[in-house]
């Protein structure tokens, strides 16, 4: 509460760069949180970040002009839950490396036919975004944040979480023990679209300008995969830092070194999946295995 | 719409899925028997094409020459590269499953080192050159002789590699390990190496690829991403794990690729991921693969 507080009261204090910045930090959290909600327990993982966030920033160039701000970006979270839902409805055969590939296809898909689009229909590459003042933005940016982050935690702590990791564990088990394996699968799949989806309409007010490279960059993609991993995949907190870390330090690598920021990212990319000492899908046992043995040496 | 037309585009076909095939069964090796999904395999296809082009812009040297060189270079970095990184992954994740999810990531992350390291050295500009570009006539089409010079290699490639698959010893371990690495652990393959072999074989077909594409088209050094995706596109719908499969989802691929390129250039890429996406959903085991 008191966090939220401070996050509440911070732009009356801050120069511009300042809350700009903080609105990065921000949307790196959110899609960050949303991204392990569904892939950290059940193990799937998904690469399709980036279409969910490039179709709320694709939302936002299209009805930026037609409806209030919060609408727009509610109706880009909405856009990019039904695409979700779509996805989570035909991928429900698909299994591990399947469902990865998948993901990842579809992003790319969805980025050549909106550029085929752009350049058949309307002749031109890139379009225009209304712009808004970065501290509407930072305020709509904290209520996506607070109603991500108190989601991810009601969620954990809920029959639906146990259900999550279940699936993990065992798909087939989780399903003969009366877990609803497909509707909570392509349910949470789709909210946590939902987030990635209006936290991509609110992104697109501070470009201007958007183009399907831009919009669906797959770094978009890979970057809360990172950042989850850096963080820890099954710990809220741990998520946090691991996204404010990483976007501080992009932030510093882009200002200070250009050329070389995407170099010094796929280092770290390769020294964290190396050196850290749990991995995407182990790291879940391994954090349960040590609460069990300090629970064993507490009693 | 004549015969001379159609010719072409079945040239044009030929060539291009001779060139997928290549690509295809590099992936291939190194997902269906070392289980690396290779991201960053585009980028060897890159550093093939870009050694090709320099040595032959700055020192002159033939381009058919100079395989002989970049070929082996590729092969040993890749080699190295699997020795260091995907070993250490192999060791410290407790499942496949988990050495999947790691090795893929990390792969991108290479995927990342590779081209920038490419952009910094080379520039971002479109680069290409001349080399063997007269034409041949033939049955009233002409063909450009480089391209028929990479059909032709491409296809001494495919079969010298299958050859080499159904009758050497270690093309025979290689089948083994991709069927079942723990099996033919116990019968005395060297698993060790045989992983590291197929990594850098892989790669070094991504070179062989990239040696041709460079003579036919223009070179960026962020071209290799469309690549790694044709060819885990032609990789699943020949099959995860088979490696024949790969050569045949890669010569269908380039055949609809260039028939779609035809009629509009800018489909191309969408109908390759449609044909995907329908594989996936509809029969993931791939057009060879059994059904499970």
């Amino acid at each position: 509460m008191a966090a939220v507080l401070v996050a509440v009261l911070l732009p009356l204090f801050m120069d511009p760069f300042t809350t700009i910045s903080a609105t990065n930090i921000f949307i790196y959290i959110v899609i960050t949180l949303s991204w392990a909600l569904f892939s950290g327990p059940t193990q799937y993982i998904s690469i399709a970040t980036a279409a969910f966030f490039g179709i709320g920033i694709y939302t936002s160039a299209l009805a930026g002009e037609l409806m209030p701000f919060p609408l727009v970006v509610c109706l880009g979270g909405f856009a990019s839950f039904i695409l979700a839902l779509l996805v989570g409805l035909s991928t429900l055969r698909l299994k591990g490396m399947y469902f990865t590939i998948f993901t990842f296809g579809l992003s790319e898909l969805i980025r050549h036919f909106v550029l085929w689009w752009e350049v058949v229909m309307t002749g031109t590459v890139g379009r225009w975004v209304v712009s808004i003042d970065p501290v509407p933005v930072y305020y709509t940016m904290l209520v996506i944040l607070v109603v991500t982050i108190s989601f991810c935690f009601f969620i954990g702590r809920s029959r639906y979480g146990l259900a999550l990791r279940s699936i993990g564990q065992s798909e087939e088990a989780a399903d003969h023990m009366g877990v609803n394996i497909t509707a909570i699968k392509i349910n949470v799949f789709a909210i946590t679209a939902f987030f990635a989806g209006a936290t991509g309409s609110t992104m697109a007010t501070r470009w201007t300008y958007i183009d399907p490279s831009i919009a669906f960059n797959p770094l978009f993609s890979f970057m809360p995969v990172l950042m989850a991993i850096f963080g820890g995949i099954g710990s809220i907190t741990g998520q946090i830092i691991g996204a404010t870390v990483l976007t501080l330090l992009a932030d510093f690598l882009l200002t200070e070194f250009p050329y070389y920021y995407m170099l010094i990212y796929g280092i770290i990319l390769v020294v964290v999946i190396l050196f850290l000492p749990s991995d995407v899908v182990g790291l879940w046992d391994s954090i349960k295995k040590r609460r069990q043995k300090e629970l064993h040496e507490n009693t | 719409m004549s015969f001379a037309f159609y010719c072409d585009i079945a040239f044009g076909g030929l060539v291009l899925g001779g060139l997928y095939a290549l690509i295809a069964v590099g992936l291939s090796l190194q997902y269906g028997v070392a289980r690396v999904l290779n991201v960053s395999h585009g980028e060897f296809i890159m550093l093939g094409a870009f050694a090709t082009y320099s040595l032959y812009t700055f020192l002159g040297i033939n381009p058919l020459l100079s395989l002989v060189i970049t070929g082996p270079a590729i092969y040993f970095i890749a080699f190295l590269i699997h020795r260091t990184m995907f070993n250490r992954i192999r060791k410290t994740s407790p499942t496949i499953a988990a050495f999947e999810g790691n090795s893929l990531l990390a792969s991108f992350g290479l995927l990342f080192i590779i081209q920038n390291i490419a952009l910094l050295g080379w520039g971002p500009d479109i680069k290409g050159f001349h080399y063997l570009s007269g034409s041949l006539k033939l049955f009233g089409t002409t063909y450009a002789i480089n391209r028929i010079v990479a059909l032709a290699l491409a296809l001494i490639a495919g079969i010298a590699f299958y050859l080499f698959l159904l009758y050497t010893h270690l093309g025979k371990a290689i089948r083994a390990a991709a069927q079942d690495r723990d099996t033919a652990q116990l019968m005395g393959v060297n698993i060790h190496k045989v992983l590291g072999f197929c990594f850098g074989l892989g790669a070094f077909m991504a070179a062989l690829a990239g040696f041709l594409i460079s003579m036919i088209f223009e070179i960026t050094p962020t071209m290799g991403l469309p690549y790694t995706i044709i060819a885990i596109i032609a990789v699943v719908l020949g099959g995860l794990g088979n490696i024949l499969g790969s050569l045949i989802g890669g010569l269908i691929l380039g055949i609809v690729g260039n028939v779609v390129m035809c009629f509009n250039p800018a489909l191309s890429m969408v109908a390759y991921y449609i044909i995907f996406l329908l594989l996936i959903l509809l029969r993931p085991a791939g057009i060879l693969g059994k059904k499970t």
